[in-house]
């Protein structure tokens, strides 16, 4: 269970689009299995009455053996897809509390539509989980309540019961709603939460080490073991490496973790590099635009992965630094205190065509939202911490995000842009949480320890 | 004018009688026969090496004499409590008051007696800034202090800096008086 490991037998197209991480794993001997009958995109979608979202009833999947395991499987994945669905609000849900008033179903073929319907449905998500050799075969049809027809029905083979519920809500997503859902998706922050200390000449101070773990905060998972400061990691474009500020050799330097090659690439190294920070992919993959103080003061950089074909963006005595890119790799914002205070900039990755975006109190990290929209996330000073606001580039209006509710902190977008991860110290200590991108349905990621400085895999 | 020459006679005089009383004692030069003190040396007949009973104490003297703790601290020790101070600064601010100006005055000294310490400058920042904003302003901190070092004539290849933002914060604190100790440039001995 703990493996990512699921075998899927359809759409295959679709799978292009999510990262590669989830696919490392090994496929199974399973995906050599002939593909089960997939009758081809039988009807369209279900629609919700007058416009409204469609109103969904999730039951619980049917374990067709009464083992332990399977039984748990098939909970597990009902109770997955039923949030990983909620979290982009593209559907309605009938309350689970009233399912117990309706027969339980045993097969797809003795589903009570009347009585779903009595409850306002639109459509049923229902699914059977077969124990078989390589794991469990799990089918999933989404049903027409008012036609009782399955408008879309899927087969997956696998073993992580996460995994087949992410799967089918992604697919839901885009089959349904036509909508890059995230539930594949990961996270990635830094964490204290070891309780490790740095040994040397002073005492008493926290390490922090690089964590993912999966977009609703489960499987946490450290990343790095380098006994010192690991700090604001961001994953690269194919979701195969993250990139981030390490202390392992001092002073603070960029390092890339490939983390399914178990490998390390240092992309800042020797004596006369000064200090190097917060490094940002570009939306190919190819180039890191980072800060460093190699010519004497914090300046925007861009290098090659590599480490080759450094070049210098900004050229001014105050500090720039947090750089972030824009969908289509043209531009990069940062945060600049050559105004007094710091505020959030944008310069052409030619270095021309330099504008002040933001003048509030105090503005840092910015962070580019992915297409379509067209805008920048970032901590402004509020009272006395940190708020998340959002620039529209297009309208120029800001509006806040969060509000006071302890401070806010390193906003990341999710690749759909529909989300937020960002951290906040409203519960106690520094965690990840995200919201949507309108500040609601706001979710604590990480309870252990202290959370900083998040990123979502694209 | 006589008297004068009279003077001048003496002296000349005087001036030959020592050359010839040198002159006397120039010819042993040549004699190529001290054997006594060679033997001493080189000679096996003094065994009981004495030197070495001689030596030691005289290794013992230095550390008394050495009037401080500082030079025999270990870098541990020495920098678990510093004889260099920090500076403390203002919200946002990486200026250095007359105050910080006097600490540094007095961690120059130091600086310069201990003459072959390097130093790194940590700039630290409170918990009010932004996280990655504080990683540039407390690299702006430790150059502050480092360039007053140096104004100071303390040598640029002694004094390294390193920020960690607000990542290490002395006091975990969230009030003023914890935020007041974050702000800073610290100084670690990083070797002696």
């Amino acid at each position: 269970m703990t493996k990512f490991i699921i075998t899927i037998t359809f759409a295959i197209g679709l799978l292009a689009a999510w990262p590669r991480a989830q696919q490392q794993a090994p496929q199974t001997p399973a995906s050599q299995q002939p593909p089960p009958q997939q009758p081809t995109e039988l009807a369209a979608t279900i629609e919700g009455g007058g416009g409204a979202a469609p109103r969904l009833a999730i039951p619980e999947f049917i374990a067709l053996s009464q083992d332990a395991e399977t039984m748990a499987t098939a909970k597990t994945i009902t109770e997955v897809l039923w949030d990983d669905l909620n979290f982009e609000r593209e559907f309605a849900f009938i309350p689970r509390d009233v399912y117990s008033s309706i027969p339980k179903a045993t097969s797809f073929t003795d589903v009570p539509f009347d009585r779903w319907r009595e409850l306002n449905a639109d459509g049923l998500v229902m699914g059977t989980v077969q124990k078989v050799s390589s794991g469990f075969r799990v089918e999933m049809k989404l049903f027409n309540v008012r036609t009782a027809q399955v408008v879309y029905p899927r087969q997956y083979d696998g073993s992580n019961a996460r995994l087949f519920a992410h799967t089918m809500s992604d697919e839901l997503h885009k089959s349904q709603r036509a909508l890059n859902g995230v539930a594949r998706t990961r996270l990635t922050f830094d964490s204290d939460r070891d309780g490790e200390r740095m040994t040397g000449t002073v005492q008493n101070r926290s390490i922090k080490e690089i964590y993912i773990s999966d977009y609703d905060g489960e499987r946490q998972t450290r990343v790095t073991t380098g006994r010192t400061l690991n700090i604001a990691p961001r994953w690269s474009p194919d979701g195969r490496s993250i990139a981030y500020t390490s202390y392992r050799r001092g002073g603070a330097n960029l390092f890339i973790s490939n983390i399914f090659q178990g490998t390390l690439d240092e992309v800042t190294k020797g004596d006369k590099v000064g200090e190097n920070w917060l490094p940002a992919w570009s939306p190919d993959g190819t180039k890191l635009a980072f800060s460093s103080t190699r010519d004497g003061n914090p300046e925007i950089y861009i290098v090659n992965r590599d480490g080759s074909g450094l070049r210098r963006l900004t050229n001014n005595p105050s500090i720039d630094i947090t750089p972030t890119w824009s969908p289509s790799g043209t531009q990069i914002a940062f945060t600049s205190d050559r105004s007094g205070s710091p505020q959030i900039y944008v310069v052409g990755v030619d270095g021309l065509n330099l504008s002040k975006k933001t003048s509030e109190s105090y503005c840092d990290r910015p962070t580019w939202s992915p297409a379509p929209f067209n805008e920048i996330a970032f901590a402004a000073r509020s009272g006395p911490g940190f708020d998340i606001r959002v620039l529209d580039l297009v309208t120029g209006l800001t509006k806040s995000l969060t509000f006071g509710e302890g401070t806010n902190e390193s906003p990341a977008f999710s690749p759909n842009g529909r989300h937020i991860v960002f951290t906040s110290t409203r519960s106690g200590k520094t965690q990840v949480f995200t919201m949507a991108r309108d500040g609601k349905n706001v979710r604590q990621i990480t309870k252990a320890g202290n959370n900083y400085e998040p990123d979502w895999s694209k | 004018m006589k008297a004068a020459r009279s003077i001048a006679l003496l002296v000349a005089c005087a001036a030959l009688l020592t050359a010839v009383a040198c002159g006397k004692k120039t010819p042993p030069v040549a004699r190529p026969t001290p054997p006594p003190p060679p033997p001493a040396e080189t000679a096996p007949p003094r065994p009981p090496a004495p030197p070495e009973p001689a030596r030691e104490p005289v290794s013992v003297p230095p550390d008394p004499v050495r009037d401080d703790a500082i030079s025999s601290a270990s870098l541990d020790e020495l920098n678990k409590n510093s004889p260099l101070k920090p500076v403390y600064f203002e919200l946002d601010s990486s200026d250095l008051s007359a105050a910080n100006q006097k600490t540094l005055d007095e961690d120059a000294a130091l600086i310069k007696r201990y003459s072959s310490w390097t130093v790194t400058i940590e700039g630290h920042c409170d918990e009010r800034g932004s996280a990655e904003y504080n990683l540039a302003l407390g690299e702006r901190r430790a150059m502050a202090a480092r360039t007053y070092l140096i104004s100071l004539g303390i040598a640029a290849t002694r004094l390294r800096t390193v920020s960690y933002g607000k990542e290490f914060p002395f006091d975990p604190g969230h009030d003023e008086a914890a935020f007041a100790k974050n702000r800073r440039a610290h100084f670690v001995i990083t070797s002696k």
